[in-house]
């Protein structure tokens, strides 16, 4: 079990800043998201912690004491990479093994029985005798995470592990990991991702970051709920908030305002918008209907069900007053 | 490394069940072969046929048309003296052929290893990050370009015992307390061969170790830190089983090599007991003492030995040459 903190951590790979200050606390048991746009710092942030990257300014304390230096494997983590990195030339119980064979301490006995429950978690035991290129994509992520699991870590860290997986397969694997947290209350978790439903599944706290800055670090459903910019509004949510800036912004005294495509119902006459139907996608359980109304990008409503609206059709739209989102010109909400 | 690859896919062997594609492409690939296959059988196949021919005939220089078939009497032949003494003859009981398989085989056993190590420890170093990698890369080159026959005759003058420039250094610096003719002399001959062959070939090796290190993916050293592996352990059970393949065929590609070592003796120690080997006495037998048939019967054992050694390299060793991850 282990707290972390980071305290104005800085990066600077030469003269290219890549983290530029973040304060961060990470709590004992937590299951921790990082989550942003490509290039925003997240993995260089995570082999922060891990120590396989030097910390250029700043302070790292694992449960209050200063970290920075410590080698990796001395920081009680694991860490799961997105490219699974197992060993090529080692069984699967090899691959599992070796960290523990080479620490002093540990007999035999006592590694097998650690590999196997590990492998027994994961329903990888059938594969212990087999070479990681005899494994599909999603056994291999399982060893990686089972190798993670063996050497009992009090923080686990993952690099973006589903990426190189199938859909089918990620929601799966998803599911899996929160078990995992489930099952193993006392390890605290920090995982990497560029896929927002992964961070709002899994994650007890998101931290949102952008550009090397933190965005906004709260519950899944606190950044849904109170986006803390325009960036974290846009970024969390599926469809995308629709973002309505202009003379009808103004109406609700602001720069811009945010509204997601579940918050907007269609209504016979006298809505607060109407547009032209441009597109829609029925999903079966839900569908989407693209309205061209005068915005950047086109206003999207989510329906429950089928719908038969056409393109051309004209609607009109009411948000729900009391799920919109008011945003400043700086881009920070209006409360 | 192909991660990505299941399992190598199973070739037809059923033979009925071959497609039509299957079928097309192996007609595509032996006439792609054809070519390379009729130049082999012209410049390697047939002079190693007729140098096998000519090893059991009494062939000579001046009568190559009129050789004629003596069975294994350049091998091993057993002669009655007038005197009524037994002799033994023939190549088998030939102690200067034995003396040469000798120093051919102590010169590619110590050649290869310290190519390999030294090799190894170039490529290591190459494939490290630091700024000038590049250059250093293609200047570690230069040996292996120069060709054999200049850099001998330029150690042959740097080894020289009156005028060389290791002689010199060696009594300014009060290493040496007089010149010594590194090639001239028996005990010095093999080790300044070695030199100069080590010199010459590490960077082949290096270059060919690289290859194999770069394709060792970066992360499972990552994996291998978090797991608190130390560097030189994870040299030992991570990159040498990892390389491993591209060592093997390296050292093979070298070991043929030194096994029919020439040039670099002939240039630098002409005629020398010490460093004489299979190549160079067959050589010798071939055109200097117009032995024909006996300089052939030692190029088709100088044959047998090489290939011999290469199978059981390759069984014991368990070579693979797919380059494959094991």
């Amino acid at each position: 079990m282990a707290s972390i903190e980071l305290r104005n951590i800085r990066k600077a790979f030469g003269a290219v800043e890549v983290i530029k200050g973040v304060d961060l606390e990470v709590r004992k048991g937590e299951f921790m998201v990082f989550v942003g746009p490509s290039g925003c710092g997240k993995s260089t942030l995570l082999r922060l912690i891990s120590g396989l990257e030097d910390i250029t300014s700043g302070e790292m304390l694992f449960d209050g004491k200063v970290v920075n230096a410590l080698a990796p494997s001395k920081r009680g983590i694991a860490m799961v990479f997105q490219s699974y990195a197992l060993y090529p030339h080692m069984t699967v119980y090899e691959n599992m093994a070796f960290g523990l064979t080479l620490e002093k301490g540990h007999s035999k006995d006592e590694i097998q029985q650690r590999v196997e429950r590990a492998a027994d978690m994961l329903q990888i035991r059938q594969y212990l005798d087999r070479l990681p290129k005899q494994l599909s994509g999603g056994q291999r992520q399982r060893v990686a995470i089972g190798r993670a699991i063996t050497r009992d870590p009090k923080v686990f860290l993952f690099d973006e592990p589903l990426s190189n997986l199938d859909a089918a397969l990620r929601v799966a694997t998803r599911i899996e990991i929160a078990k995992l947290h489930e099952s193993m209350d006392h390890v605290t978790m920090i995982y990497v991702t560029h896929d927002q439903v992964e961070a709002m599944t899994l994650a007890d706290r998101i931290c949102v970051l952008r550009d090397g800055l933190v965005e906004q670090v709260g519950t899944p459903m606190e950044l849904y709920e109170h986006p803390n910019s325009v960036f974290v509004a846009g970024f969390i949510g599926s469809p995308k908030m629709n973002f309505i800036s202009g003379e009808k912004a103004a109406a609700f005294n602001a720069e811009t305002v945010g509204i997601r495509g579940e918050h907007i119902t269609i209504v016979p006459d006298n809505g607060t918008w109407s547009g032209t139907v441009i597109h829609t996608e029925n999903l079966g359980a839900d569908s989407y209907v693209y309205l061209e109304m005068g915005t950047e990008e086109p206003v999207v409503v989510r329906l429950d069900g089928a719908n038969d609206y056409k393109s051309g059709d004209v609607v009109h739209i009411a948000p729900m007053e009391d799920k919109i989102h008011r945003f400043d010109g700086a881009g920070k909400p209006i409360r | 490394m192909a991660t990505d690859v299941m399992a190598t896919p199973v070739a037809a062997t059923g033979g009925k069940i071959k497609s039509e594609l299957m079928q097309q492409r192996v007609r595509a690939a032996r006439w792609f072969l054809l070519p390379m296959l009729i130049a082999l059988a012209v410049v390697a196949g047939w002079p190693l046929l007729r140098s096998i021919y000519f090893s059991f005939t009494d062939a000579s220089l001046n009568n190559i048309d009129g050789a004629e078939w003596i069975g294994f009497g350049n091998y091993f032949r057993v002669q009655q003296l007038a005197s009524g003494a037994v002799r033994y003859r023939g190549l088998l009981v030939d102690a200067d052929w034995w003396n040469a398989v000798w120093n051919t085989l102590r010169f590619a056993a110590t050649s290869v290893f310290f190519e390999a190590v030294l090799g190894m420890v170039v490529a290591l170093v190459l494939n490290a990050e630091f700024k000038g990698r590049g250059i250093v890369r293609a200047a570690i080159l230069i040996p292996w370009a120069i060709p054999t026959i200049v850099s001998a005759k330029m150690w042959s003058w740097m080894l020289n015992d009156q005028f060389g420039i290791l002689n010199d250094l060696g009594m300014r610096l009060g290493l040496l307390s007089q010149k010594v003719a590194w090639t001239a002399t028996a005990e010095t001959a093999m080790q300044a061969v070695l030199v100069v062959d080590i010199w010459k070939t590490t960077p082949f090796m290096a270059l060919l170790i690289l290859a194999g290190l770069q394709m060792v993916p970066k992360d499972i050293y990552e994996a291998a830190e978090i797991d608190g592996v130390h560097p030189i352990k994870q040299f030992f059970r991570i990159t040498l089983p990892l390389v491993r393949p591209a060592l093997m065929v390296a050292i093979i590609f070298r070991l043929l090599d030194a096994l029919r070592i020439f040039d670099l003796i002939y240039v630098l120690t002409p005629n020398s007991s010490a460093t004489k080997t299979m190549s160079v006495l067959a050589r010798e037998n071939l055109f200097d003492f117009d032995k024909f048939a006996y300089g052939s019967a030692m190029s088709t054992l100088l044959f047998l030995i090489i290939a011999i050694l290469t199978i059981v390299y390759i069984w014991l060793g368990k070579v693979r040459f797919d380059g494959g991850d094991r």
